[in-house]
């Protein structure tokens, strides 16, 4: 009787994840343009994929973005979050404030700073670079774009890592606070013997989910820059969709799709088992 | 709670918050400025205050962006998802949490691990398939995809919810003869509908800002959405920046209105599911 209970759940989750998704697994050794029958190719979309520069690059941009938000959105909701815990007032509107840009569409936290503070004729850094400090468009160089779009995922971000961080630091015993406090510990050697150590559970969850979440990166990217110039900003999300939906080329596309998956079985691997230990204690 | 007593730090850490809160607010000032501006005065200094106010930027975003018909997309797409996430995640959570079933573990694995799956790995067969049946660019065909999107995390937060509920209150219905189903409907929803609500706000956020699977799946004008349109009047259509910011401060507004009023709930369940927005 219960088991009827779980059926619509795993219904919608079968017909829209899993067989789509066991279809992208075939459709890798497949040759299609989104039409016609498909026909089996063996691993011709790998090596075709391997051989193009523009995927090795692709990956090297979802290396670099995971080790930026690794540490700047990370240390930033730290720090941030460590003062809400010192400050007797307002760090209920601190957290509001930080946590507005999460709720914002990400189509219009980039038409903003594409607009109003990157462009040249419409931003600030028009005015400065008017002003005469040498700004660029961090968009319209290749060797700035993947920055430039980075920056606008961070400001979107920290405040959510930041109100997570608060939550944990709020849970930390008063005691263990009090302690390091009459022992005469500052700053940084509270962060250091006991509140790091405290969370440290909830910092490992986010660094393997924002693992995860900077192989997806997406809507930025694809917004701001289209990859461009010259593929400089491309990440393995966009590369795949471009394949799939400009190119018609939906067999490389789902390699393209495969390797992202890998890193990302990588980091779920571990995320199931710190969720499992956890459901445990 | 306070860690250290000294004014000096106290000092310290209200700068570092204040230079936080600048960072986050800074972009949103500049929206809520600019909206109010012709575009030449924006190429001027998008700094500087408006002056004289131009209230037709709000009118010409609301008609070029076709906010009569996309924001009427956007409520029947989210309204949906919404209704759909609750009442099937309601079910499965419960069973879950309940452990009703001897293979329950098995799916709640599945389930944990399908709220980390790249929507790459199927979003290109769907679209295909999708075609192929003529769903694209029907709004209730895309509920159906953020609902299984979204499912693995409202379960994942609702089972929170189940378990704090205690056994016992379960055990005196059954003893007093409510069936099975009176027992899931008349005693445990209500106990848990601050839950079912929490996953209703964020889900609700989540199908009215999502962008990457609404721009692949709905592409006529007419049935996008309120976001979609934004994004369609940015790229396309204008290059007026003051109508363009005034666009996005018409659906900036309403989320931000309910996020600070409903502030508390967000916040928990975000915290507590721990999904990307």
């Amino acid at each position: 009787m219960h088991r009827l209970y779980l059926v619509p759940t795993l219904i919608i989750n079968f017909v829209i994840v899993l067989v789509p998704a066991l279809l992208t697994v075939v459709l890798a050794f497949c040759n299609w343009d989104g039409i016609s029958t498909p026909s089996f190719s063996g691993l011709d979309n790998f090596r075709a994929l391997f051989a193009d520069s523009v995927f090795w690059s692709a990956l090297i941009n979802n290396i670099i973005w995971t080790c930026i938000f690794l540490i700047v959105p990370i240390a930033m909701g730290l720090l941030a979050a460590s003062m809400l815990l010192i400050v007797k007032r307002g760090s209920n509107f601190f957290q509001v404030v930080y946590f507005l840009p999460v709720v914002i569409a990400t189509v219009i936290t980039a038409r903003v700073w594409q607009g109003m503070i990157y462009s040249p004729v419409t931003g600030l850094f028009g005015i400065l670079s008017r002003m005469g400090l040498p700004l660029a468009n961090p968009l319209a160089q290749p060797s700035t774009a993947l920055f430039g779009v980075a920056t606008v995922d961070l400001w979107h971000w920290w405040g959510f890592l930041c109100v997570i961080f608060f939550a944990a630091l709020r849970q930390v015993p008063q005691e263990h606070i009090e302690a390091a406090r009459i022992e005469g510990a500052n700053y940084g050697q509270m962060m250091r013997y006991v509140l790091l150590p405290a969370i440290w559970p909830t910092i490992t969850l986010m660094m393997i989910m924002t693992v995860i979440w900077s192989f997806l990166a997406f809507d930025f990217v694809y917004i701001l820059t289209q990859g461009g110039p010259a593929f400089s900003s491309e990440v393995l999300s966009t590369l795949a969709y471009r394949h799939a939906f400009y190119d018609l080329n939906v067999g490389q596309a789902a390699a393209a799709a495969l390797v992202i998956s890998l890193f990302g079985l990588v980091g779920t691997f571990f995320y199931v088992r710190l969720q499992a230990r956890e459901g445990e204690q | 709670m306070r860690l250290v007593e000294s004014r000096a730090t106290l000092t310290m850490s209200y700068i570092v918050l204040g230079i936080g809160a600048f960072i986050a607010l800074f972009p949103i000032a500049l929206l809520v400025l600019n909206s109010l501006k012709p575009a030449a005065q924006i190429v001027q200094n998008p700094l500087a205050l408006p002056n004289p106010i131009r209230w037709e930027n709000f009118v010409n975003a609301w008609n070029h962006a076709k906010f009569s018909k996309t924001f009427i997309n956007s409520l029947l797409l989210s309204g949906t998802t919404i209704v759909l996430v609750c009442t099937t995640c309601s079910l499965s959570a419960y069973v879950l949490a309940r452990r009703k079933i001897a293979s329950w573990k098995i799916w709640t694995f599945y389930l944990l691990a399908t709220t980390t799956a790249p929507i790459q790995l199927y979003i290109f067969p769907l679209y295909f398939g999708f075609a192929r049946l003529g769903l694209i660019n029907n709004v209730f065909g895309v509920a159906l995809i953020y609902t299984a999107v979204y499912s693995p995390f409202a379960v994942m937060l609702l089972r929170t919810y189940f378990i704090a509920v205690p056994k016992e209150l379960e055990e005196a219905a059954l003893i007093d003869g409510a069936t099975h189903w009176q027992v899931f409907s008349k005693v445990m929803l209500p106990i848990v509908s601050p839950g079912i609500l929490t996953v209703a706000l964020i889900i609700g956020l989540n199908s009215w800002n999502e962008f990457l699977i609404a721009t692949t799946f709905l592409q006529k004008a007419d049935n996008v959405t309120a976001v979609i349109g934004f994004y369609l009047l940015s790229g396309q259509y204008s290059s007026d920046w003051g109508e363009i910011m005034a666009a996005a401060l018409i659906i900036v507004v309403p989320v931000v209105v309910l996020f600070v009023v409903m502030q508390k709930r967000f916040i928990e369940g975000m915290a507590g599911g721990s999904v990307k927005g």
